[in-house]
């Protein structure tokens, strides 16, 4: 009895993990991405109305959930939370600024043994640097054209 | 209604991430690279502003919205002081953002020691 049972459950998960196989995986993972994500801007939509509530003006308190957000994305990466749920989400915790936050502790966490100086400070930038570059120097362009043609 | 939008909007775009990972092979370092590039270029031709202020957190946590907001801020001090604007004003907008990273990042970096990796 017992044993026909355990042939059984064994069957059924054979079934389930042939499911689950890479054909699936594409939603598994876009499905896991979109969730995270969304999830991860609802504590920020929390963080926003929160400060609202203080009474930060609207076109302020951008700032203040960019700061709480990459905070908390230091953090929980320091704690060694947030790798966990990149294994998963992937996108969904690459993309929100926490996940910018992610890539610039776990590299300087990751080459401390190198020193503080080119080891931490240089490392911090690994992909953080190209971000920056990208996005100011884009910012820099677009400010540039609207001078010449408003 | 604010946390379904924000979850709308956010999931889509982090979605919109994992299709191009999955589909192209870009790293994570890239696709950071393409988003916030993507959100200047979207906030500068004025496609951003309706979704930001439909999806508030929603648009403005993913790094889209980081690059967004180097945009408007670069416009709208060019608009202010003139020239000078197009190099101030995105850091000044963005400076929130870029100064929490380099500084909490450094000090988490000094505090936790890495996980090693199985």
């Amino acid at each position: 009895m017992e044993r026909s049972k355990e042939e059984e459950i064994k069957k059924d998960y054979l079934k389930m993990a042939e499911k689950v196989g890479p054909s699936s995986s594409f939603l598994k993972n876009c499905a896991a991405a979109f969730i995270v994500g969304g999830l991860i801007c609802d504590v920020g939509q929390l963080v926003m109305n929160y400060f609202l509530s203080l009474g930060i003006p609207k076109d302020e308190v951008n700032s203040y959930v960019a700061a709480v957000m990459i905070f908390l994305g230091a953090f929980l990466t320091g704690i060694g939370v947030y790798d966990n749920i990149g294994k998963h989400a992937g996108a969904g915790s690459i993309v929100p600024i926490t996940g910018f936050a992610n890539s610039v502790v776990s590299p300087a966490m990751e080459f401390k043994r190198e020193g503080y100086v080119f080891g931490v400070g240089a490392k911090m930038f690994v992909i953080a640097g190209p971000v920056l570059v990208y996005g100011i120097s884009a910012s820099i362009i677009v400010g540039l054209i609207y001078y010449f043609i408003r | 209604m604010d946390y379904i939008r924000a979850f709308l909007v956010g999931g889509t775009i982090c979605l919109i991430g994992q299709i191009l990972m999955e589909k192209t092979k870009l790293t994570s370092a890239r696709i950071l690279v393409i988003f916030v590039t993507a959100g200047v270029i979207l906030g500068a031709v004025g496609v951003y502003k309706p979704i930001a202020e439909f999806g508030r957190a929603g648009a403005s946590i993913p790094l889209t919205g980081f690059g967004y907001s180097l945009a408007r801020g670069a416009i709208e001090e060019v608009q202010k002081n003139g020239i000078i604007g197009a190099f101030t004003g995105g850091i000044k907008a963005a400076s929130a953002g870029m100064a929490a990273a380099v500084f909490f990042g450094y000090i988490m970096a000094l505090i936790f020691k890495p996980r090693t990796k199985n």
